[in-house]
């Protein structure tokens, strides 16, 4: 038997299935068309991204500035690509491992085949856990910011041009009455977020005690790099146009610059790293298959191609979320 | 399925392999140093590919294509497209191809449009 497909008696005769006219089978070709069905999703999603990212070309963050970080390093300094780069070639050097695995079933080669898949769901796993990881950074933030009146942020550089965090110098009001409503403060109120740590007139005080710190527009000057205003400047926005503090991201609110930067990271971002989960969970299922004998017992382990169709795929559309993510 | 035919040769028959697996880490080898190309250069952003370029940094473009070049490699190598029949290949690839570059095209032009009507109309933005 050629392929997984269940013999019909009808072979050879042309209406009769059982034919292979683009000499793929049947849930092979049916992979692909699912592929460039998803592929198109990803693309409305990905084009949609570069929609609004041109229409606030000149304002749009910069990646550099908000995915800084490496797991386990807390001393400050700005790695920017270092962690993605990570990320990348785990996802491609699982791609190799699942190719591996698929070249090893054409051989007939059960202890080959498990262990590769075995390599490929290891490499899914670290590549969510990062994702996750990623994700949980990008919610908590890093150095806070104002959002004002607008919608626009405010962020605050010292006056080398380098970052400054709001806990460096908010001055804290010990008599602030403002707290976080419960259930309790009235009848039909339910809950409310988590209030910022810092309240704008706190900044605004941090800010007139603190004579070297300057505010920072999202508007991308001639040279690439965000607008630093002056002191007076600085002082008049706050003053005037201040409205909420900002710590983090979530789909309201983006301490980095627009929301809809946040919005269409989680969206994208969470989109694929889905897609990496099911994969996963896919490629367990393939594994103990494997483990069983199943394919051993059908002489074919195109399963493995399918599924691993699916997961190269997962890989490719990784590669396009890394360029317009983080790096163009 | 011994019938399996792979075809070895990669960069239009400059570089041909053994064998499948000696292809596919070839492919892997191909790959890692194309991203580690696109981190380079995205960690120091040489001053000479700042330069504005059809609407773009030429950076920008350079990454682009780096990564359709990547994309190429993982779907003919990795996805064995080389492998499948021509008529197979282009009905998945020419399909994908043609409508992600005309949703790419409105949408672009659409957003830089709506820049403009930001820009130059009566908008304000800076409160």
């Amino acid at each position: 038997m050629d392929n997984t497909v269940v013999s019909t008696g009808t072979e050879g005769k042309t209406w009769g299935g059982g034919n292979k006219p683009l000499k793929a089978s049947y849930g092979k070709m049916m992979m692909w068309f699912f592929i460039v069905s998803d592929a198109l999703t990803f693309s409305g999603f990905l084009a949609a991204y570069g929609f609004s990212r041109f229409k606030f070309i000149d304002s749009w963050p910069i990646a550099d500035e908000v995915f800084t970080h490496i797991p386990f390093v807390h001393d400050g300094v700005s790695r920017p690509m270092i962690y993605v780069a990570f990320m990348t070639f785990v996802l491609i050097m699982s791609s190799v491992t699942m190719v591996l695995a698929v070249d090893a079933g054409h051989k007939l080669n059960k202890a080959k085949v498990t262990f590769y898949m075995f390599l490929t769901i290891i490499g899914g796993l670290i590549f969510v856990g990062s994702q996750a990881w990623e994700w949980a950074t990008f919610i908590n933030g890093d150095y806070g910011a104002v959002q004002t009146k607008g919608g626009n942020i405010l962020q605050f550089v010292d006056t080398n041009g380098e970052r400054v965090a709001l806990r460096d110098f908010a001055v804290i009001d010990d008599h602030k009455e403002r707290v976080q409503d419960n259930r309790k403060s009235g009848i039909w109120f339910t809950s409310e977020g988590t209030l910022p740590t810092y309240t704008v007139s706190e900044v605004l005080n941090g800010l007139e005690a603190n004579e070297n710190i300057l505010v920072r527009t999202q508007i991308i000057n001639e040279e690439g790099e965000k607008t630093v205003l002056s002191r007076a400047e600085s002082l008049k926005q706050i003053k005037d146009n201040g409205k909420v503090v900002v710590e983090g991201a979530n789909l309201h609110v983006n301490e980095y610059g627009s929301p809809l930067f946040a919005d269409f990271f989680f969206f994208i971002t969470g989109f694929h790293g889905f897609h990496v989960f099911s994969g996963v969970v896919i490629n367990i299922i393939i594994f103990f298959n494997v483990i069983l004998g199943t394919y051993e017992r059908r002489k074919n382990y195109e399963m493995v191609e399918k599924v691993g169709l699916y997961w190269h795929f997962v890989d490719l559309v990784w590669v396009f979320v890394f360029t317009f993510f983080y790096l163009v | 399925m011994a019938d399996h035919a792979h075809k070895l040769e990669i960069l239009r028959g400059l570089v041909k392999f053994k064998s499948n697996t000696q292809k596919i880490w070839g492919v892997l080898i191909l790959l890692t140093i194309v991203t580690a190309i696109e981190v380079v250069l995205g960690i120091y952003k040489p001053e000479a590919f700042m330069a504005p370029f059809l609407g773009m940094k030429i950076l920008n473009w350079i990454f682009i294509i780096l990564t359709i070049v990547k994309a190429y490699y993982i779907t003919w190598d990795f996805m064995h497209m080389r492998d499948e029949t021509k008529s197979l290949r282009r009905m998945v690839v020419w399909t994908a191809v043609f409508l992600i570059c005309y949703l790419i095209f409105i949408l672009l032009l659409e957003g830089g449009y709506v820049f403009d009507v930001y820009k130059e109309g009566y908008m304000k933005r800076d409160f």
